[in-house]
């Protein structure tokens, strides 16, 4: 074989260093502002608030279109995953861990572990749904990941020692702006990096044909236990920052309206897609805090008085957008596009950067 | 020496006979036909030998290795490669993307790896992205490395697919109908690419089709399959005058 053009990805990253420092710059100053705002009270609390469950849903979002978007499958499991590691990590910060701690030191020692251990958690657990995704794909595959969320939350609901139905708290307040900003990194992180490599390709080829994808030795069992662990980890982790910010939760709170909500995010922002999912998980939540804002200020008028809350609307507005984005753009505003930064350069120059290489010699 | 040894394969649909009885003594280097009407059992064969379908009774031994029972992905690591009748790439995934895809088995970094993003990482996947373009610009498909494989002509798209086979290192290429709706000229080229592609690769070769052409060109010998059974086998001169052959494609003489 000729050997004229190989590719060397140091003289690729040559020519992009510039922009990787743009990429760095920019995100240390976002991660100083995390420290900025809050002590200076730049925002106010609710707008503070809301930044944080952004966050969150950014996290849930990369999660659920790990298996939504680039898997091709279907699952209703992700809100479960959540309520498994907001569990999990609100009984080992209140339970198991001293709490005689130096709060500074409970911040970063003891929030970070509890945090991994729900996300390792919800990991765990996630097999129960890998195993059957072996057989059953898309619609039946939901139905499997529904029926696990139902027995996550009843179950969940009958364990009198953590409050059953009535719910859990004693939480601090611990999941503060720099803890999610660092968490969401984490998250874009990581499956970033999972995507695009031999684990990644082999998730889209999953989604593309199955058979096709095992007959060309892709090991499509490998690939989708691991998908899961990766993609339930993080819903895992999502969940312990929500818990430590709500601080207290229920059962309830992790039904299938959490797990729709996501689907929205995943399908708004665009399927397959990291910029879609924290593009989707961004707009959602904000549509929905103005629609609360619009509904308090209806509130007050006396033709709208006793209007529904927001809880009782976004049952409207979640499956309405939801069906709207099904007939007029089902892969989303993103859909199987990426932000160029994203990509690695190998992937996204490297045929290039290899042709214009031949054309030379 | 041989490379695959198939013996007394059988293959029963419910109550359907699929494929009774068929056996194969395959020398290295050799390539066999496999012809006979359609719903003969001929891709049936192929998705045994790949594992798709479990075989009701039989042997396959590659190289060696005993292949049934074995996960489709298991035997395709292990040097089998092949093409389908109807074409089955990622649509909605780029040239490149497509052989990237089929270089999965030789990549032996783990997922920690390429969450971290090692030296081990970048290694191997400098070594598949270099090994994966030199294969496509053998096939003059390197220019249109970015393009989406649905965007490809049909003739094109026929030949990414050889491609994506030969990206999984095979030394045992099943080709599945690779001719079905091509033109005259475009099957002269298609000989000619099997042919380069049999000694550059040093491979092994049983190809499924119906172009007569093409059978007879190219292949040192063929077997007929006809509703299962294994009617005929020889030199392409034999069995152009085979009676039985002559009876199943067209019919009892008056």
């Amino acid at each position: 074989m000729t050997t004229k053009n190989i590719i060397q990805l140091s003289e690729l990253d040559g020519k992009l260093k510039n922009k990787q420092w743009a990429l760095a710059f920019a995100l240390v100053i976002l991660f100083t502002l995390t420290f900025l705002i809050p002590h200076y009270g730049l925002l106010n609390e609710y707008i503070q608030l809301t930044i944080i469950y952004i966050g969150i849903n950014i996290i849930m979002a990369l999660s659920q279109n790990m298996i939504n978007g680039y898997m091709g499958d279907f699952s209703l499991g992700h809100a479960s995953f959540m309520l498994i590691g907001a569990y999990v990590s609100s009984i080992l910060t209140v339970w198991v861990f001293p709490n005689n701690w130096n709060p500074i030191l409970t911040s970063i020692i003891l929030f970070p572990v509890s945090v991994t251990a729900g996300g390792l958690a919800a990991a765990l657990l996630s097999l129960i749904i890998a195993f059957p995704s072996f057989k059953t794909r898309g619609g039946y595959l939901a139905l499997v990941t529904l029926a696990f969320n139902m027995i996550c939350v009843s179950v969940v609901q009958n364990i009198e020692a953590i409050g059953g139905g009535r719910g859990f708290m004693g939480m601090e307040k611990l999941t503060t702006m720099p803890w999610v900003f660092i968490w969401v990194l984490i998250a874009v992180w990581v499956v970033r990096n999972f995507v695009y490599s031999n684990f990644g390709r082999g998730v889209v080829s999953i989604r593309e044909d199955e058979t096709a994808a095992n007959l060309v030795s892709v090991n499509t069992k490998q690939v989708k236990v691991l998908t899961f662990v990766i993609s339930s980890f993080l819903a895992g982790t999502g969940g312990a920052l929500f818990a430590h910010v709500l601080l207290f939760i229920t059962p309830k709170t992790f039904q299938l309206q959490k797990n729709v909500d996501f689907l929205v995010m995943v399908y708004l922002g665009g399927m397959g897609s990291i910029g879609g999912s924290i593009l989707g998980a961004v707009t959602y939540t904000v549509i929905l805090e103005l629609l609360r804002e619009a509904l308090s200020i209806l509130g007050t008028m006396p033709i709208f008085a006793g209007i529904p809350s927001l809880e009782v609307w976004r049952w409207v507005v979640a499956p309405l957008l939801l069906i709207l984005l099904m007939i007029y753009r089902h892969e989303g505003i993103m859909g199987f596009r990426e932000f160029g930064f994203i990509v690695p350069y190998r992937d996204r120059f490297g045929a290039c950067f290899w042709l214009k290489k031949g054309r030379a010699n | 020496m041989s490379i695959l040894q198939i013996k007394e394969l059988t293959h029963y649909f419910g109550g359907l006979r699929a494929v009774y009885d068929f056996n194969l003594d395959l020398e290295g280097g050799e390539l066999v036909g496999i012809i006979g009407p359609n719903g003969a059992g001929k891709t049936t064969i192929f998705n045994l030998i790949t594992g798709v379908y479990r075989p009701t009774k039989e042997s396959i031994v590659f190289d060696g290795l005993d292949l049934v029972g074995k996960e489709s992905n298991w035997i395709i690591a292990h040097g089998v490669a092949r093409t389908f009748q109807n074409i089955r790439l990622f649509k909605e995934l780029s040239v490149l993307e497509t052989v990237r895809i089929a270089c999965y088995s030789q990549i032996k970094y783990s997922v920690v790896d390429a969450l971290l993003r090692s030296t081990r990482f970048q290694r191997e996947e400098e070594q598949i992205l270099n090994e994966s373009m030199e294969l496509l610009s053998l096939f003059n498909l390197d220019r249109l490395a970015d393009e989406k494989s649905k965007n490809l002509p049909y003739g094109l798209q026929r030949r990414l697919e050889i491609v994506r086979a030969l990206a999984s290192h095979p030394r045992l290429l099943l080709l599945d109908e690779p001719a079905a709706g091509m033109n005259p000229s475009e099957i002269l080229d298609l000989m000619e690419l099997i042919q380069y592609v049999r000694k550059k690769f040093n491979l092994t070769i049983i190809l499924i089709e119906h172009q007569m052409r093409l059978v007879m060109g190219i292949c040192e010998r063929i077997k007929v399959l006809d509703f299962g059974e294994t009617i005929a086998e020889g030199s392409p001169i034999e069995i152009q005058h085979n009676p039985r052959v002559l009876e199943a494609y067209l019919g009892e003489e008056e």
